[in-house]
């Protein structure tokens, strides 16, 4: 029984997988170009479930990382160093930003935390149309040259998808790696009782800011992606709400489990696209149905299958309990 | 000198506005738990509601009237039933969550509905200046800052010498407690969220004739909001209260002797500053953590 699922998980992941490398070649540059947004997004979405899901504390400043991890790309890359320099210098730079901005979630929690996490995202964007002498204010920077990877130019839009496809891979399976390493069992720790962790040895602090600075770093690595995806960047993407939109898409797909930024990145980046028919109206009815999810299950939407699996577990073992018992009464 | 003395007083006046949308803000905090990320819409949607009843042909009058039921009815009783109520006992994140849909619905439901562009709001008090002991004052500032000053004391009243006040001032404190001596808790957390509807149509009138109204302009008000609860003190009315005049008048003096381009920044630094040094706020009492 176990091992059917097991079999079966392993099934729907390589037919994902493959769904994700086979249809595109079918879709045009703008089908290309929002998928490719999706995997951007799902790489920062899955930092802020680090930070978030794993360890439990609030960010409202991922937008943020992912603008630093933009503009440093945007800027290294136009100046003409490589892509891979300039992802280096992006891990770095939101790794320590996201490391000292973890300092007040040392002393603060849950709402205080979220508001210094949003006031530090609404100067972080002060910052990058104030100070133009870096980062060219609001006129923003342009031409921003894609890679070329092992000798493959990924100039046109399919080459680039997979480039992101495959940056999303790695993450995927670095981050598979972290949450089962004793690192991630010390974030989840952290989340569910930090007294009791401390008390078991765990060094809060230490993981508190670790859990900043990963989820930022991560943040910093789609920004890198950005910048050469949409090949022009200013401001106004990274203000407060791409920091609500990226917290939105982690608390709809599920804070907390693995695949929860996957599904909520879809939900923000593809719904959008697929109410276009609806005109006007398709971020009230994303605004509405994400309200809705929430008064249904506000653990998100893989909350919901957790929930199904639990009952549906519970039924199988009582059903079990019972046969077993009415066995026992009739062995005599 | 007399040029700081105008700053200071308009600072005021937009500061009491921020007060008042903050001590709304505090009071939804205090008895439900409920961090209200579309507090700044709150205050945006009245405006446009009145204007749209101005233009089905009413008065300025009635349009406010309306307006003000409006809001009772769709930011007090909607806003609690449908989604506070099945919401609260999710917990604290999940809720502030839905907010911010509800902020992202509201904005665009007015974007759609009425209009992108900024529209004109009549003033409730009359647009010019008057001679206070020879020198030139905004009418609109004293103005709105005495209407403000006169909400907040009505508010303080209300809070601390009627026995409905009393016995909301109980909820908010311990509910349970509240509950076992008779007070009709549920009653008095629907209440909070009517005086909350109240609270954000008012400014929303006092504040829509100077910046116009706007479907983003609830962004700007909802921070500011936040940070003036904050800084004065989460849980505290009188704190949001000071919190809201001081971020009026810094965000003000900041624009004038600091730098324009970064006048928003310095409430924030602020804001930053008090939750690392006072995370309790200037005249909040700090909560105690159950371990």
């Amino acid at each position: 029984m176990r091992e059917l699922k097991k079999y079966w998980r392993i099934t729907l992941g390589i037919v994902a997988i493959l769904a994700l490398i086979v249809l595109p070649l079918g879709l045009n540059r703008y089908g290309l170009f929002i998928l490719s947004q999706w995997a951007v997004m799902t790489i920062a979405a899955m930092g802020l479930n680090l930070t978030l899901g794993y360890a439990g504390q609030v960010s409202l400043a991922q937008g943020a990382f992912v603008g630093i991890g933009a503009y440093a790309a945007a800027i290294m890359t136009t100046q003409g160093m490589p892509l891979v320099a300039a992802l280096g210098v992006s891990i770095l730079l939101c790794f320590a930003v996201g490391w000292l901005l973890g300092y007040p979630a040392l002393r603060v929690q849950h709402h205080y935390l979220a508001f210094v996490t949003l006031a530090f995202s609404t100067l972080a964007f002060l910052a990058f149309r104030n100070e133009g002498w870096i980062t060219n204010g609001i006129y923003g920077i342009s031409n921003i040259p894609r890679p070329t990877i092992f000798g493959f130019p990924t100039n046109r839009p399919l080459p680039f998808y997979y480039l992101c496809l495959a940056s999303l891979g790695i993450v995927s399976v670095a981050m598979w790696w972290l949450i089962r390493s004793p690192w991630g069992r010390a974030f989840l720790a952290l989340r569910e009782n930090p007294i009791r962790a401390q008390s078991l040895g765990v060094d809060t602090r230490r993981y508190t800011l670790m859990a900043f600075a990963i989820g930022s770093a991560l943040a910093g690595v789609a920004g890198t992606l950005y910048a050469p995806l949409t090949q022009y960047i200013d401001p106004v993407p990274f203000n407060l709400s791409l920091s609500l939109d990226l917290l939105m898409m982690v608390i709809v797909g599920g804070a907390g489990f693995f695949f929860g930024p996957f599904l909520g990145a879809m939900i923000a980046v593809l719904l959008p696209e697929w109410l276009r028919f609806t005109e006007g109206y398709y971020l009230m009815l994303y605004a509405a149905s994400v309200i809705v999810l929430l008064i249904y299950s506000p653990t998100g939407i893989l909350g919901i299958l957790d929930r199904l699996a639990t009952e549906r577990r519970t039924k199988t073992a009582s059903a079990l309990r019972a046969s077993a018992g009415s066995s026992l009464e009739a062995a005599p | 000198m007399s040029n700081l003395l105008d700053l200071v007083l308009a600072g005021l006046a937009t500061g009491a506005i921020y007060a008042i949308v903050a001590v709304g803000f505090t009071l939804l905090w205090q008895t439900s738990q409920t961090i209200n990320f579309a507090q700044g819409e709150f205050v945006m949607l009245p405006a446009f509601l009145m204007l749209a009843a101005m233009h089905a042909g009413a008065p300025f009058w009635l349009a406010i009237l309306i307006g003000i039921l409006l809001s009772l009815l769709l930011l007090g009783l909607g806003f609690k039933l449908l989604l506070v109520d099945p919401m609260l006992r999710h917990g604290v994140l999940p809720l502030a969550i839905a907010t911010m849909a509800l902020a992202i619905g509201i904005k665009e439901a007015v974007k759609q509905f009425f209009s992108a562009e900024a529209s004109p709001f009549p003033s409730l008090v009359p647009v010019g200046d008057i001679s206070i002991f020879g020198r030139a004052v905004s009418l609109q500032s004293l103005g709105v800052l005495a209407l403000a000053i006169l909400a907040v004391f009505g508010l303080t009243a209300l809070l601390n010498r009627t026995s409905v006040g009393r016995q909301m001032q109980a909820t908010a404190q311990n509910p349970a407690v509240a509950r076992i001596i008779g007070i009709p808790v549920e009653r008095m957390i629907l209440l909070t969220f009517l005086i909350n509807a109240c609270l954000v149509a008012l400014a929303s009138l006092l504040i829509t004739p100077i910046y116009l109204a706007k479907f983003s302009s609830g962004e700007v008000l909802g921070q500011a909001a936040f940070i003036a609860a904050i800084v004065g003190g989460f849980n505290q009315v009188r704190g949001a209260i000071a919190g809201g005049l001081l971020i009026g008048v810094v965000d003000n003096l900041a624009a004038a002797y600091i730098s324009t381009q970064y006048r928003a920044a310095v409430p924030l630094i602020l804001l930053i500053a008090i939750i690392l040094f006072r995370p309790q706020g200037l005249l909040g009492r700090a909560e105690e953590r159950t371990v």
